[in-house]
This record gives structure tokens, sequence and C-alpha cells, in this order.
């Protein structure tokens, strides 16, 4: 079964060395899913100032600034996991960094949806 | 000699969960395992008035059961080969059963049950809903009318719970070892909330909810039966065992809460005290306290004593303080300072009461003012006591509960 995990965290100002340190477990992380033969994906996301939203309505294409909505955390990065089960998604879950200025933030698990043909 | 129908109904409670597991490993599927137990239990009623019942009628339900899910599957499968939720081991299926095969073994599969229904990726409200319905074999409309819901919501509940354990591959499996701890713990706290759920004194089917309760012992057997070794599965049974006991005194003929204190004790349940007692020190015994074994055991000591003027307090002070090491919950403080009010004097406990409260945290609990109204009470400060009263009975919903605030009141103002 494939999983989704997106990561959702306060944006925040980061000191350099919590920086590097976030993105060394990151590493460490991809590089054991990736040896157990896991992994399908994973990559950060630029901040939410870099975003620009895209809405449907009436038939016309509306463009605004800015995230689809504003809320206290924001989507920061994902990773694609092929794994047996949900327990073992939510124990990937765990391992992946999640802090961002001083903030824990949480791993949203979704399950792919299986595209038949 | 009971009816086949009344045979079928007692093996239906006794079994339905093993079977159900059973069928639910085979097929990978609740949805089909439901189907057929149920198809088995209609050919059962048929086939046991005509016959008469096995002598084996668990492992006769089984073994039809077991047929009717191969015939599902075959089913299913020349619908569609597609469905990977249909993988079906069908090797393990003997094809063609002997009806009163009697050796054969089903493996329990109840605990890997357990933790499906109770996985932390369920809300708990559809843990307990499902674990009703799954090991407890209990109606959509029973497990409705126990928790005072519309059916149909229950129903949802249900459907929607089956539909994520199947798109989610919640497994079916006895969890790995380093999440098991915490697993565990959920799996009690489900059984505890139905269990509280079945003894809170709510108005209602008093049957049904005595029915949650009996329900509740149950899986809480089961539970220390597939893991003996865990003390704290011990410490919930026990807990529960020595709650029940109290179940025919703590409500009197009017429908009226009785407090522990005024309780006639002979109302009181000697088995479930006899039993719960010794469970307590099985577990104790085990070396590995626990937040459910300290909560049995301070009900052991209310069970032991002869009457109220007997009991231990001090003794119950001193388990309330060990369960503060374990749980930091104000409301555990707040036990523990009754139970100081009752061994070291009045005005000590009101002042831990107060210490309790400080932080807010009990502002809508309606037992901090229930409890602090009490103790002023006995210490004949009446309008404090009624000031308090009244913060309580402003915050319960519940009839049982109000009528015993009410009736306090009333006795004030008669004073």
């Amino acid at each position: 079964m494939r999983y989704m995990l997106l990561i959702y965290t306060r944006e925040g100002e980061m000191s350099a060395e919590d920086a590097e340190a976030t993105a060394r477990t990151h590493h460490l992380v991809m590089q054991e899913a990736s040896q157990r033969g896991v992994l399908e994906g994973a990559e950060p996301l630029t901040p939410t100032s870099a975003a620009t939203t895209v809405r449907h309505k009436d038939g016309k294409v509306l463009v605004t600034d800015g995230p689809f909505a504003e809320t206290k955390e924001q989507l920061a990065g994902y990773y694609i996991l092929n794994c047996e089960n949900l327990d073992e998604a939510i124990a990937w879950a765990g391992k992946i960094p999640t802090t961002c200025g001083g903030s824990e933030g949480s791993v949203e698990i979704r399950p792919l949806r299986v595209m038949n043909g | 000699m009971a009816s086949a129908r009344e045979t079928l109904e007692s093996i239906f409670r006794e079994e339905y969960g093993r079977i159900i597991a059973t069928l639910i490993r085979l097929s990978g599927s609740f949805d089909l395992a439901e189907e057929s137990l149920q198809e088995a239990f209609a050919s059962a009623v048929a086939s046991w008035e005509r016959d008469g019942t096995p002598r084996n009628p668990g492992a006769w339900l089984t073994t039809v059961a077991h047929r009717k899910l191969l015939d599902a599957v075959r089913r299913e499968k020349t619908k569609s080969d597609k469905q990977p939720e249909l993988e079906y081991e069908a090797q393990r299926l003997s094809p063609d059963p002997a009806l009163d095969e009697e050796s054969v073994e089903y493996p329990d599969d109840r605990l890997r049950l357990i933790f499906t229904c109770c996985h932390p990726s369920l809300s708990q409200e559809t843990q307990v809903a499902l674990t009703l319905r799954t090991l407890g074999g209990l109606t959509t409309v029973e497990i409705a009318h126990a928790f005072l819901l519309p059916e149909p919501t229950l129903a949802q509940r249900l459907v929607r719970a089956k539909s994520k354990i199947r798109i989610a591959q919640i497994p079916y499996q006895v969890p790995a070892l380093e999440v098991l701890p915490e697993r565990l713990v959920s799996v009690q706290a489900v059984v505890y909330l139905i269990f509280n759920e079945g003894y809170s004194p709510a108005t209602g089917d008093s049957l049904v909810r005595k029915d949650l309760c009996a329900e509740a012992i149950r899986l809480g057997r089961l539970l220390c039966a597939l893991m003996p070794n865990e003390p704290e599965n011990v410490g919930l049974l026990a807990l529960m065992l020595l709650q029940d006991s109290r179940r025919d005194a703590r409500i009197n003929e009017q429908g009226q809460l009785v407090t522990l204190e005024a309780q006639d004790r002979s109302l009181w349940d000697r088995n479930e005290i006899d039993e719960g007692l010794r469970l307590v020190e099985t577990a104790l015994r085990m070396g590995r306290i626990g937040s459910y074994q300290l909560q049995a055991a301070i009900a052991a000591v209310h069970a032991e004593a002869e009457t109220s003027g007997e009991t231990d307090w001090p003794q119950i002070a001193a388990l309330y303080g060990e369960l503060r090491r374990i749980n930091r919950s104000p409301i555990v403080a707040l036990n523990q300072a009754v139970a100081v009010a009752m061994s070291e004097g009045l005005e000590k406990g009101l002042s831990l009461i107060d210490e309790a409260g400080a932080h807010g945290q009990l502002d809508h609990y309606y037992l901090f003012h229930a409890a602090r109204a009490d103790l002023l009470r006995r210490l004949n400060r009446l309008d404090e006591a009624r000031a308090a009263y009244s913060c309580a009975l402003a915050l319960t919903t519940n009839e049982v509960n109000r009528r015993f605030i009410q009736r306090r009141l009333d006795e004030m103002a008669g004073a």
C-alpha cells in the first residue's frame, strides 16, 4: 500500500544550525527508507509566501496570492512510502522531523488511491 | 431442556467474537465475515430445530460459517477478479469440511481483533462501537440504544470504520513489541469506557446498561486470558468487578443515588468482591504497579470494610498518593483530598481540595464542587455548602446525580 505522508509545520525563522539538523534527519530517514525499498519520493516545499492559489469559480479561473487557506500549520513537504500497512506508515511518520522555529508539527498519513487500468 | 433457539442465543453471545475473529483473518474483510456468520446462524436455527443441537455447537457454527465464507468469496471472485481485498487464502479452507468435525482447531484470533478495533487511528467512540459489535456480538440497535444514539448514526460510524480499516490498511495483527504497551493502554481504556458507560447512574434502560457492564467484564476476562502476564489487565478486571459488586446498593428503590457511606453493604455482591480481592493480590504480586491496579486496590479497601466507619481511610489516602505519582490528573488529587479529609480531618481535606482546584482545571467538574460542598456541610458551613452544591447542580446533566444534589440542598434548607 502506498501512503503519502504530508508534513505540516509552523512556518518560521530557523537558525542555520536547526535547519541543518532538520535536513540531516530527513536525509537519514530517506536513506533508511530507500535501503528498505520503501521510499518512492520525498521533497520539501518552499514557504507559503511563494504559493499561488488558482480557484475555479463559475467556469472561470481566479488567481490569488497565498495558500488555499490560512492555517496555523502549513504544508511543508511530503514523503511517498510503500508500506506493508498503516502501522508501518505510522512508524515512519514518527521518525520524520516536523520541528520548525522551535514548534513541533504533525504528519498526516493518506493512503494513495489505487487507480484501476 | 433449552430450545434450539435459546441454545443458539447463548452460543451466539459466547462464540461470536471468537468465530468472527477467525473469519476476518481468513477473508481479510469485516463485512464478509459478518455476513457469513449471520448466514451460519440462520442455518443453525433451521438445522438444530430439526436435528437437535450438535455436540459441539461452537465448532459446528465455525465450520458452517467458514463454508459460507468460501461460497461468498467464490461469488465475489467471479464477479470481479480485481478486488485486492479478496486475495483469499483458499488453500487454508478444506473444500468440504465435515459438519460434525470436532477436531477442527481454530487458533484464537481475538487478540488481533481487539487491537484492530482499538487502533489509535480510529476515534475512541468508533473503537468502542466496533469492539462491542465484533467482539461482543452486540447488534447495531443494541449499541445505539446503550449509547443513546440514533441507530443510523451508529450504523454509519461502523461502516466508516470498516471502510477505513480496509482503505488505510489498518493491520489485523497484534502490534509490534515497541508499540504494544501504548496500544494495550488504548484497549484497556476502551474496555473501561464501556464499563463506565454501563455503570454511570444515568436514566434510561437499566437492563441495557447492566449488559454493558457484563460485556466489559467479559472483555476484561478475555484480555486477562489472552495476555495473562499483564498486571494492568488483571487490575482492570479486578476494578470492574469490585465496582460492579456495589451496583445494587448504589441506587435505591426510588432510583436515587446512595453514597458509598450510606449503602446497605449486605446488598454488595460477595462473589464479585471475593474474585476482585483475589485478582488485586495476583496483580500486585506481579510487581509492576499501574493505575488500574491502584484503583482496584482502593476499591478493595472499601470492599473489605464491614461498615463505612471501619473504612481504612489512611490506607486509601496512601494509595491515592501512589496513584498521583503515575497519574498527575487533578481528579486524582481531588480524590486523595477526600481520603485525607476522612482520615486526617475535614479542614485539612478541604484545603487540599482547594489546592487541587487552584489552577481552575476542575472548575467545570461537578464532583469537585460536590466534594467541596460535602466537606463544608460536614463542617457545618452551610452557606458555603449551599453555594458549592448549586455550582455542582448547574454542571451535571445526569438526572440521577441532579436529584441527589437537589436532595442535599433540600435537607439543608430544612435544617
